[in-house]
């Protein structure tokens, strides 16, 4: 159980794990995300599901290397276990045909939003995908991206790739030039902000899929608690997705660096102790 | 009920019993005082994890168990949840048998060393006693006593494995491995059943792990308890949810014919006050998590905490005393219970009020907490609270708390624990929609048999009573695995 199956790097930062995982794999819907510990010593995590493969039993995982813990996980090779794997945990996200789609990703939320994309394309959707990162090599699934999608806009910070400019500029374009009914967002909190800023100016209905820190992940510490629509949600049960112009961004971007002094510090020794991971 | 008083009159005849009860007079017996456990020095325990009470000794278990009259109607088994013939394994233990003292605790309770520990004697056994009933006088001293057997079980490298009938080929499951599924496990294992207990953590024990800090309750006491039921031919399997990983009709489908939910009550509650969400906040479950299941306060560990050094806990239960006890031990100058009744009406044990005081825990009662204030990184520095005074008993029979208008006030704080109740899990019922609930969230089941309203399908534990003790879990699963056991052979 467990076992890495495929290792593939999509840059220094960001590695695809596919993890042998068959009744995860079976179970899980768009949407649905797992938790994940590494080492007897390690902590953890939620990490959202990109793929399965039900006749491998295989689920597929992105990591960026952001701190001790998804450090560890890049490092393992293939033949390596992950500790413990378990989910599929949250509420898949609610398909149904609505006409166009826009879809945000940024950074690794792209990973999370390929599902996602792909759903709302077998349900009948038309599909517009915005992929946005700080340069090109920070873009990911592209091609499984346009395989389900009618349209893809890439956009990057500083224009290496595909055209120059914020997430939110590729998407106004868009919404600009013709009707879009729901918009889905997945990335950093920061970005998501302001995309759903940016439906919001145009009365556009949009969903948020958020990514808060979590210990057990079904429903029992409190952690990953955000506001939304004035109440207190819990993301691991009543989430991840929620609908994006009710959520309190700025108190989930703030509670996201709870540990921020704590982690940096502890990225510092993991790093100092394992050369190869800089 | 008939059954059972007979098989204890029974047992009470026995030659050995006889004597025992001939060798000294009951007027000698009732003359003796009771044992005192002694304690880790407050001072000193406060600043680590060691567990504060350090059982008996020998001599003095011996001497304690003089003081039981092994009375004729034995009432204290009427007082405990899972039913421990009481008298036998006192007058084991009298009679220098200790092993023998351990299986008869093992015959009715799968966990001995964590009820010896965690139960609330004092309103159990112990209040049913003859002594406190009959004499007005200090009950004897089973809690004390369980454990000494339990430990010195553990101890001798002997632990015995109840004795297991012929597998009888059907498969039942616990959802959940807490006090409910342990039980349940247990006597399930001792009936000839294919047990299977799924957890959704890393760990089995539920809240034994996760919950009960080690310095009440050490976690490895918990492993080796899980170990005999494990050669008992018990299942585990961690990192498994039933209801997300697989459904119950998905297990049903794999050969599991029944099963017990005891999944435990899954949301901490939050107040919804003001600024209840700044950072160094956290609910009882999460903060007592990060310590007990994650080991925080170890910086071998990648789980961090936030161990402040004005820490304030929210709310008067037993889960409140660990929290409040765990932050002293992380190093806070203040720890602060902030509850809105007086001391008498808080519903944490005696005991562990007690040792949350003599390790210098300050009780705000009678304050309520009105709103938290936070710097400019969002963490919480202040918080304002609002003296309260006591009017007319409640539907809970308590005083209600009513506040005093003008009293509000504000008090520097960096840490913050909220422990005021938690709700059911939703995760289960949500994935059995026939499955029926309470408006609470709780699973409804018949009283006598733990059954739920889907056939197969048993509960019990605080994912029925919402929040509970250890052994009424317990006493919920021995009680379920008995209708269990029924339902399945009349089918």
């Amino acid at each position: 159980m467990n076992k890495i199956i495929e290792k593939e790097f999509f840059s220094d930062a960001v590695v695809k794990l596919v993890v042998y995982a068959p009744r995860i794999a079976r179970s899980r819907k768009a949407g649905h995300f797992v938790i994940v510990r590494t080492g007897e010593k390690g902590e953890r995590i939620p990490l959202t599901i990109a793929a399965a493969d039900t006749s491998k039993g295989t689920i597929t995982l992105i990591i960026q290397k952001v701190g001790v813990t998804s450090a560890k996980l890049c490092e393992l090779e293939v033949g390596d276990t992950i500790t413990d794997v378990v989910g599929p945990l949250g509420k898949p996200t609610h398909i149904e045909k609505v006409g166009t789609i826009l879809a945000s990703g940024g950074g690794v939320g792209v990973a999370p939003l390929l599902p996602i994309v792909e759903a709302f394309k077998q349900a009948g959707n038309r599909v517009i995908t915005v992929l946005a990162a700080r340069r090109k090599d920070l873009i990911i699934l592209e091609e499984q991206m346009r395989q389900h999608s009618d349209e893809v806009i890439i956009m990057t910070d500083d224009g290496s790739y595909g055209n120059k400019g914020l997430v939110t500029q590729g998407m106004e374009e868009v919404i600009q030039r013709e009707k879009v009914d729901l918009s889905v967002t997945v990335g950093p909190a920061i970005m998501m902000k302001f995309t759903t800023l940016l439906c919001g100016k145009y009365d556009i209905p949009t969903v948020a899929s958020l990514n808060t820190l979590m210990v057990d992940g079904t429903g029992m510490c409190g952690a990953c608690r955000v506001t939304v629509g004035g109440e207190t949600k819990f993301v691991c049960v009543d989430g991840p997705e929620f609908d994006a112009h009710q959520v309190d961004f700025d108190e989930m971007l703030l509670r996201l660096d709870s540990y921020k002094p704590s982690e940096a510090e502890a990225f510092e020794s993991f790093l100092s102790s394992h050369p190869k991971s800089v | 009920m008939a059954e059972v008083s007979e098989y204890l009159k029974n047992e009470r005849a026995q030659e050995w019993r006889v004597a025992l009860r001939a060798k000294m007079k009951n007027k000698e017996r009732t003359q003796l005082e009771r044992v005192e456990m002694s304690e880790q020095a407050a001072g000193m325990r406060n600043k680590d994890f060691t567990e504060v009470n350090c059982g008996l000794g020998m001599e003095d278990a011996r001497n304690e168990a003089l003081r039981c009259l092994d009375c004729v109607n034995p009432t204290c088994i009427t007082g405990c949840p899972v039913g421990i013939n009481i008298p036998k394994f006192i007058k084991k233990i009298e009679e220098g048998d200790l092993l023998e003292s351990a299986r008869v605790l093992k015959e009715t309770n799968a966990l001995p060393a964590v009820c010896g520990r965690v139960c609330p004697q004092e309103v159990q056994c112990e209040e049913a006693c003859f002594y406190t009933q009959k004499l007005k006088k200090p009950p004897v001293a089973i809690g004390h006593l369980e454990r000494f057997v339990a430990d010195f079980e553990q101890n001798s490298g002997e632990m015995s494995v109840p004795l297991i009938p012929k597998k009888n080929g059907i498969k039942v499951a616990s959802i959940g491995s807490g006090p409910a599924g342990l039980a349940f496990a247990g006597d399930m294992a001792k009936m000839g059943y294919d047990v299977t207990v799924f957890e959704a953590l890393h760990e089995i024990g539920g809240v034994l792990k996760y919950g009960i800090p080690e310095f009440r309750l050490p976690n490895q006491i918990v492993d080796i308890e899980i170990d005999v039921l494990e050669k008992m031919g018990v299942k585990f399997v961690k990192n498994f949810i039933v209801g997300a990983t697989a459904s119950v009709e998905d297990l049903r489908s794999e050969g599991f014919e029944a099963f017990l939910v005891g999944s435990g009550a899954g949301l901490p509650n939050f107040m919804h006050i003001p600024g209840e969400n700044y950072i160094g906040i956290y609910s009882s479950n999460e903060y007592l998590t990060r310590v007990n299941l994650m080991n925080a306060a170890d910086p071998e560990y990648d789980t961090p905490v936030i161990s402040g050094k004005k820490v304030a806990v929210i709310g008067g239960g037993n889960t409140a005393m660990d929290a409040v006890r765990t932050s002293k031990r992380l190093g806070a100058e203040r720890s602060m219970i902030i509850y809105r009744r007086s001391i008498e009406e808080m519903p944490a044990r005696n005991e562990e009020i007690k040792h949350a005081q003599e390790e210098g825990v300050e009780f705000m009662n009678l304050h309520n907490p009105l709103e938290y204030f936070a710097d400019e990184n969002g963490r919480v520095c202040r918080m304002k609270v609002q003296k309260m005074e006591l009017g007319e008993p409640d539907a809970s029979g308590r005083r209600r708390p009513i506040p005093i208008e003008g009293s509000e006030f504000e008090m520097d704080v960096d840490t913050v624990v909220v422990s005021v109740g938690v709700s059911p899990n939703p995760l289960i019922p949500q994935s059995m929609k026939e499955l029926e609930v309470s408006r609470w969230g709780t699973i409804v089941v018949d009283q006598d048999s733990m059954h739920s309203s889907v056939q197969g399908v048993f509960a019990g534990g605080d994912i029925v009573r919402g929040g509970a003790t250890v052994i009424l879990a317990m006493g919920d699963g021995r009680k379920a695995a008995g209708a269990m056991d029924d339902y399945l052979k009349s089918r």
